[in-house]
C-alpha cells in the first residue's frame, strides 16, 4: 500500500506545484508585467486573458470542484447547482454590505466610509457562514429528494435551480421585507482587507486573484483528502453500485447527503467569491445555463478527477467568458465576415456534452487513465525488486 | 448448537403471487448450509429478505440474538451479515484494495472533519484499514492486484475479491450467492476447499445458494430445498440425494430413476 499511496501523492504533488506556479505566474503577469509592457502586449493580454476573466475562472473552478463531489464522486446528477451559487452570493450580500440597514453589526468587518450601517462581517467568516448555510440548504433539499432514482433527482434539482434564483429576482417585497433588492441587486460589497494593509476594491483584481487562488487551493485539498478517506470511498462505492454499497454497510442516505452538503458548501464559497469579485449580487446572473456549464466542466474534465475538473473549468470558463468572443472577432476581421459567435455558445456546450457522452464518457483527463498509467510504473517497480 | 442465523415462518407475497411461503430455516454457528432449488423456487427472494432488501409479508429473521427483519441493508450488514452476489457486483472503478476498505465503513469512525484535518485518530484508522485490506486480499489470494481496478481482475479473482470484501465486514454469517457460477470443475473444487478454510479460519457460518450439485454435496453439512416458494426437504447431503420429492422437483416425476 505504501508504494501505491506514494505514487498517487507524487502525482498530486506535481499537480499542486503546477497550480502554485501557474497562480504565481499569473499574479506577476497581472501585477507587474502587463502594466509595464508596451500597449500592444497590454491590449493582447487584456483582450484574450483579462484578469477579470481569470478571477471568474477561479470562481468556476471552486464550483466545479464542488459539483465534482456530487456528480463525479457520488454519481448523483445535479442540474440545479446554480442555486447554491446564488444563495452563497446573497449571504455575502447580506453580511458584507449596508443592505440590511436595520441592523448595525460589525464583526471584524470592513465597511467603506459612509456605508457603516447594515451588517459587516469579515470576508473569511462570511466564506464559512455562506458555505455552512448552503450546506444546510443542500441537506434540506437533499433529504426528501435523494431517495429518488437518478432521473427524478435530476428533475427535482433542476426545479430547485430555477426556483431559488426566481425567489431572489422577485424578492424585493416579501410581505414588506426586502430580501434581495429584486433585479437591482445588492451593491456595493465590502472590500476585502488584504493582510490588514490594503482594502481590495473593485479594481484590485490582482490581489484578489491571490486570495481567490488560496480559497481554490483549499477546495482542492478538501476534494483530495475527502476522496482518499472513508467518506470518499463510500461515495465512489455508491456511484459504482448503490445496492452493493448498502449491503457492504454504507448508509445510503447519510452518505449521499454528505456529498450534497460538501458540494453545496463549495457552491456557497463560489457565491461569496463571485460577489466580492463583481462587487455585488445580481439576481439575473444566476440562470439555468450556469448549472449546465458547471456540469459540462465536470464531465469534460473527467468525472471524479480533481485535476481534470480544474482543466475543464479553466477551458470552458475561458470559452464562455471571452475566448469565443475573441476568436469570433478575429475570424470576423480576418475573413471580413459578420458571424455572431457568442450566440453559438450553447450550441457548443450542448454538442460537447453529447459528444463526450458518446465518445469519451470518462472525460479528457479521467481518473481511470491517470491511475492506470501510474500502475504500470507500479508493476515495473515490483519486477525490478 | 446455537443458531447464527434463524428465519422463522418467512412469507413473501408480491401482490397475489406468493414467492416464499412459510419457510423456516436456520444456519447453525460455524456451519456450512446450502439452499437449493430449481429456477424460480424463491431462493433469491429468500436471500433478499435475509439481507434486508425485501420486507417479508410475515415472519422474523434473527441474526444471533438480534431481530433484523426488514431493517435497512446497511444496518444488517453492520450486525454481521455479509454477502456476495450471483452476478459479481464489485465497485468496478475502484481498486481491489478500496473495494475491501468500503466494507470497513461501518467499523470506522472518521467523518468529514477528521478526514480534512487528518487527525492522528484518522491516520491510525486509515493505516489499520489499509493493513487489514492487504491481509484480506492476500488471504483470498488476490494480493498482487491490490491497486488494480476491480473490473480489470480475471473472473475467478473477482469472485475471490468479493469474498474478501464480504469478510472485511467481520461477518458472523457469510451468504454466498452461486459462488461457483462460471467456474470449471477444477476451479469449483478449489473453491470448495477455500470455503471450508474461510469457515475455519474466519469463524463464520456460511450459507450457500448453488446450482452445481457436486459443489453443494461436497461442501454442505445441511441442505434445504425450496420449490415454488415452499420448503420441500431439509437434511444432510445423503438424505437429500435420496429424497424423492427433491428428485421430482428437479427432474420431474419420470426422472426419479435417473436422479444424481
Amino acid at each position: 500500500m505504501a508504494r501505491h499511496t506514494s505514487i498517487e501523492s507524487t502525482s498530486n504533488r506535481r499537480w499542486a506545484i503546477g497550480f502554485t506556479a501557474a497562480a504565481a505566474f499569473l499574479f506577476v503577469l497581472y501585477h507587474w508585467i502587463v502594466p509595464n509592457s508596451p500597449q500592444p502586449v497590454h491590449d493582447f493580454v487584456q483582450g484574450w486573458f483579462s484578469n477579470a476573466n481569470t478571477n471568474e475562472m477561479i470562481v468556476y473552478i471552486i464550483m466545479a470542484l464542488g459539483l465534482n463531489v456530487v456528480v463525479g464522486y457520488a454519481g448523483l446528477l445535479d442540474l440545479g447547482f446554480v442555486a447554491f451559487w446564488a444563495i452563497g452570493g446573497y449571504v455575502a450580500g447580506w453580511l458584507m454590505s449596508s443592505f440590511l440597514g436595520n441592523f448595525q453589526i460589525n464583526i471584524f468587518g470592513n465597511p467603506a466610509p459612509g456605508l457603516e450601517m447594515g451588517i459587516h462581517i469579515t470576508f473569511w467568516w462570511v466564506l464559512l457562514l455562506a458555505g455552512g448555510f448552503c450546506a444546510l440548504w443542500g441537506i434540506i433539499i437533499g433529504a426528501p429528494t435523494l431517495r429518488l432514482k437518478s432521473d427524478y433527482l435530476a428533475l427535482v434539482t433542476l426545479g430547485f435551480g430555477e426556483i431559488i434564483p426566481q425567489v431572489f429576482v422577485n424578492g424585493q417585497d416579501i410581505n414588506g421585507f426586502n430580501l434581495s433588492n429584486g433585479t437591482q441587486g445588492i451593491t456595493p460589497i465590502d472590500p476585502i482587507k488584504f493582510f490588514g494593509f490594503r482594502d481590495l476594491g473593485p479594481f484590485d483584481l490582482d490581489y484578489k486573484f491571490v486570495i481567490y487562488s488560496v480559497i481554490c487551493a483549499g477546495m482542492v485539498m478538501v476534494s483530495l483528502r475527502l476522496r482518499s478517506g472513508r467518506l470518499g470511498r463510500a461515495w465512489l462505492a455508491i456511484r459504482e453500485d448503490e445496492l452493493a454499497a448498502s449491503m457492504m454497510g454504507v448508509p445510503l442516505m447519510r452518505t449521499k447527503l454528505s456529498a450534497y452538503a460538501v458540494g453545496a458548501f463549495a457552491g456557497g464559497l463560489g457565491g461569496v467569491v463571485f460577489a466580492t469579485h463583481i462587487n455585488g449580487v445580481f439576481a439575473e446572473r444566476f440562470n439555468f445555463s450556469i448549472s449546465i456549464i458547471i456540469l459540462a466542466m465536470v464531465v469534460l474534465g473527467g468525472m471524479g478527477n480533481v485535476w481534470g475538473v480544474m482543466v475543464g473549468a479553466i477551458v470552458l470558463s475561458w470559452i464562455n467568458g471571452i475566448g469565443l468572443q475573441q476568436l469570433g472577432n478575429t475570424i470576423n476581421t480576418t475573413f471580413n465576415t459578420d458571424i455572431n459567435f457568442p450566440s453559438f455558445n450553447f450550441l457548443i456546450f450542448g454538442s460537447l456534452l453529447i459528444l463526450m457522452m458518446i465518445f469519451r464518457r470518462e472525460g479528457f483527463i479521467p481518473e481511470a487513465r491517470t491511475r492506470l498509467v501510474m500502475h504500470e510504473h507500479d508493476r515495473d517497480n515490483e519486477e525490478v525488486q | 448448537m446455537a443458531n447464527a442465523l434463524q428465519a422463522d415462518a418467512i412469507t413473501v407475497q408480491f401482490g397475489g403471487l406468493v414467492a416464499v411461503n412459510d419457510v423456516s430455516f436456520s444456519v447453525p454457528e460455524g456451519g456450512i448450509v446450502s439452499l437449493i432449488g430449481p429456477n424460480g423456487a424463491g431462493k433469491t427472494t429468500f436471500f433478499n429478505v435475509l439481507t434486508g432488501l425485501y420486507k417479508p409479508t410475515s415472519g422474523v429473521v434473527r441474526l444471533g440474538d438480534e431481530i433484523i427483519t426488514a431493517r435497512p441493508p446497511h444496518i444488517i450488514a453492520k450486525h454481521g451479515l455479509a454477502r456476495t452476489f450471483q452476478n459479481i457486483r464489485l465497485f468496478g472503478l475502484m481498486t481491489a484494495e478500496e473495494n475491501v476498505m468500503v466494507a470497513m465503513h461501518s467499523h470506522m469512525r472518521s467523518g468529514i472533519l477528521r478526514t480534512l484535518l487528518k487527525t492522528p485518530h484518522q491516520r491510525r484508522e486509515e493505516a489499520q484499514a489499509h493493513a487489514r485490506a492487504r491481509e484480506l486480499l492476500d488471504y483470498v489470494g488476490v494480493g498482487r492486484y491490490a491497486s488494480e481496478y476491480a473490473r480489470n481482475l480475471p473472473y475467478g479473482d473477482q469472485r475471490r475479491l468479493e469474498v474478501a470484501r464480504a469478510l472485511a465486514l467481520q461477518p458472523k454469517v457469510l451468504l454466498l450467492d452461486e459462488p461457483t457460477a462460471g467456474m470449471n470443475p477444477q476451479e469449483s473444487a478449489a473453491f470448495v476447499e477455500f470455503v471450508r478454510r474461510v469457515r475455519e479460519e474466519m469463524h463464520v457460518s456460511i450459507l450457500l445458494i448453488e446450482h452445481d450439485m457436486s459443489v453443494v454435496m461436497r461442501v454442505s453439512e445441511r441442505i434445504t430445498v425450496l420449490d415454488q416458494g415452499q420448503k420441500i426437504a431439509e437434511g444432510t447431503p445423503d438424505e437429500i440425494k435420496s429424497d424423492a420429492r427433491v428428485i421430482e422437483a428437479y427432474l420431474g416425476k419420470s426422472g426419479v430413476e435417473g436422479g444424481r
